[in-house]
């Protein structure tokens, strides 16, 4: 349904210095995979999920989903942004409900899916709230509800929990995994926390910075539905400890 | 022990208070007597001004206020509502869309060093001696700061909130509407207030020049014939009506700013 395949992409940002922010990128996403982009800043993951959501174009190289060529955003691609970006003047169930209405489609059909949407992400009590009345783990929640009202079947996650405190971004990646298991979308998810990445992705693509591009593809052998213990497996540990070793050897 | 709010009030009162006591005490002295009509002597031309029956012979501003007050609101209204429906549209085009602020803006930009004050001979000529010589001033005049601020509001709006509305398949139209628009409301709303505090100005001016009627008219008509009474207490009346139309603006603000309000609290 949705498989995403990029070949030999670059993106180079013509200025008087020009920078190439990312440097023959090759990556397969399989349709209902959970997908890691993992590095230091700089590594160019963000402008590869920018790349994706169809807010910049690659400078050379293809990027296909599902064989056509990406030439603009679209609700086919949710965008969950860090900062979650919701409408401030919007109540937490216009923000969710902007997506069908600016599609017109009718009440009826998008009322129950925003309604069962909340619920899953638990703010079925706070719709009538304004965005600055919730917590920076709520505000992201309605970011999550809002592309699943979408629809969307692939997911870009840009460190959507980079800005909230351990408790709460653990629950978060608890909530995001099962709200996965559900309904089985394609995720693209960037972060700079390699146990973020262990826990949630089925494969994790390991990036260096300057210029940005891909080190290695590292597979998640962890058993799926994953739970907090495996955290503290020993498979677990072993590859954390493999990741840092290849991030720190790539810093020279 | 006395109501927080109302001491503030009567704290606030207390420096005009004194100002009209010392203004009363040295206007009856003989040696003051003729330069300024005293407080009491305001108030009393003005309560005739307000109240009397309109009359015959030397007073020609007996009862004529609510008048004259209505002139002037209905001008500064219709050239304020001009410049908001002209100029809101005109400042989203031009600081959203890099067409629209390459062909309009330095045409604004170019304008806009000229004093509204410079315009009056022009919008006479154009417009004569009538209502709308008057409310083409006003409407020049709001239209400015209402353009500048709106494209200011336009421009810097959140990149991720465009690109979100973007994502969920929002169309431009909808983008402009749905997004830049209220996201611009903040910046509006200044506009429309220093836009406003203009128009009274504009009012004022043209009245004195371009027509025959209004509390910029009888400002100048009773500086000539020397009632100065009625000077001070048409100066007062546009201070209170431009202090009410602008609390107008601010109710309705906050009506619509109600999640801006929340954030800066």
């Amino acid at each position: 349904m949705s498989n995403i395949e990029i070949k030999q992409l670059s993106k180079t940002y013509n200025s008087k210095s020009p920078v190439t922010a990312l440097e023959d990128i090759n990556l397969s996403v399989a349709t209902g995979e959970f997908v890691a982009l993992l590095g230091p800043s700089g590594c160019g993951k963000s402008t590869l999920l920018n790349l994706i959501a169809g807010f910049e174009f690659p400078s050379s190289g293809s990027l296909l989903i599902n064989d056509d060529k990406i030439t603009a955003p679209g609700p086919d691609r949710g965008v969950v942004f860090q900062e979650a970006a919701l409408f401030p003047w919007l109540s937490v169930w216009d923000n969710v409900i902007f997506g069908p209405k600016v599609n017109n489609i009718p009440r009826h059909e998008y009322e129950h899916r925003a309604n069962q949407m909340l619920r899953m992400v638990g703010l079925e009590d706070f719709r009538d709230h304004l965005p600055i009345q919730l917590s920076g783990g709520m505000r992201q929640r309605v970011g999550i509800a809002r592309i699943l009202t979408l629809g969307s079947n692939i997911l870009l996650m840009d460190e959507p929990f980079g800005a909230l405190d351990a408790q709460t971004r653990l629950s978060m990646q608890e909530l995001l995994l099962s709200v996965w298991q559900k309904l089985k979308p394609t995720i693209i998810f960037v972060t700079h926390d390699i146990d973020e990445a262990l826990f949630l992705a089925d494969s994790i693509y390991v990036m260096s910075a300057r210029p940005g591009k891909i080190d290695r593809k590292i597979s998640v052998p962890l058993e799926r539905p994953r739970k907090l213990e495996d955290t503290s497996s020993e498979i677990f540990r072993s590859l954390r400890l493999e990741i840092l070793h290849m991030i720190r050897s790539s810093h020279g | 022990m006395i109501n927080p709010q109302i001491k503030k009030i009567l704290l606030g009162l207390t420096l005009p208070i004194l100002i009209c006591l010392v203004w009363q005490y040295l206007g009856e002295l003989p040696q003051f007597a003729g330069i300024l009509p005293t407080p009491l002597k305001v108030l009393q031309g003005w309560g005739d001004w307000v109240f009397a029956k309109p009359g015959m012979g030397l007073n020609p501003y007996l009862g004529t206020w609510t008048a004259n007050v209505s002139y002037s609101g209905s001008r500064v209204l219709q050239g304020f509502l001009l410049a908001c429906f002209i100029g809101i549209p005109m400042g989203l085009m031009i600081g959203w869309s890099r067409l629209a602020s390459s062909i309009v803006d330095p045409l604004i930009q170019g304008l806009r060093p000229i004093p509204i004050t410079a315009w009056l001979p022009f919008s006479i000529a154009i417009f004569g001696i009538k209502d709308f010589g008057s409310i083409f001033l006003i409407f020049l005049g709001g239209l400015y700061p209402i353009v500048v601020n709106t494209t200011q509001g336009a421009r810097d709006i959140e990149k991720n909130l465009v690109r979100a509305a973007l994502m969920m398949g929002a169309s431009p139209y909808q983008l402009l509407l749905r997004v830049v628009l209220p996201a611009s409301t903040p910046s509006i709303f200044t506009g429309l207030r220093i836009g406003l505090g203009i128009a009274w100005t504009a009012v004022i001016v043209s009245e004195m020049v371009a027509v025959k009627s209004g509390l910029g008219y009888v400002l100048w008509d009773a500086y000539y014939v020397g009632r100065m009474d009625i000077v001070l207490a048409d100066m007062v009346s546009i201070g209170v009506m431009g202090f009410i139309s602008d609390q107008i603006i601010v109710l309705v603000q906050n009506k619509f700013l109600s999640w801006r309000i929340l954030q800066s609290h």
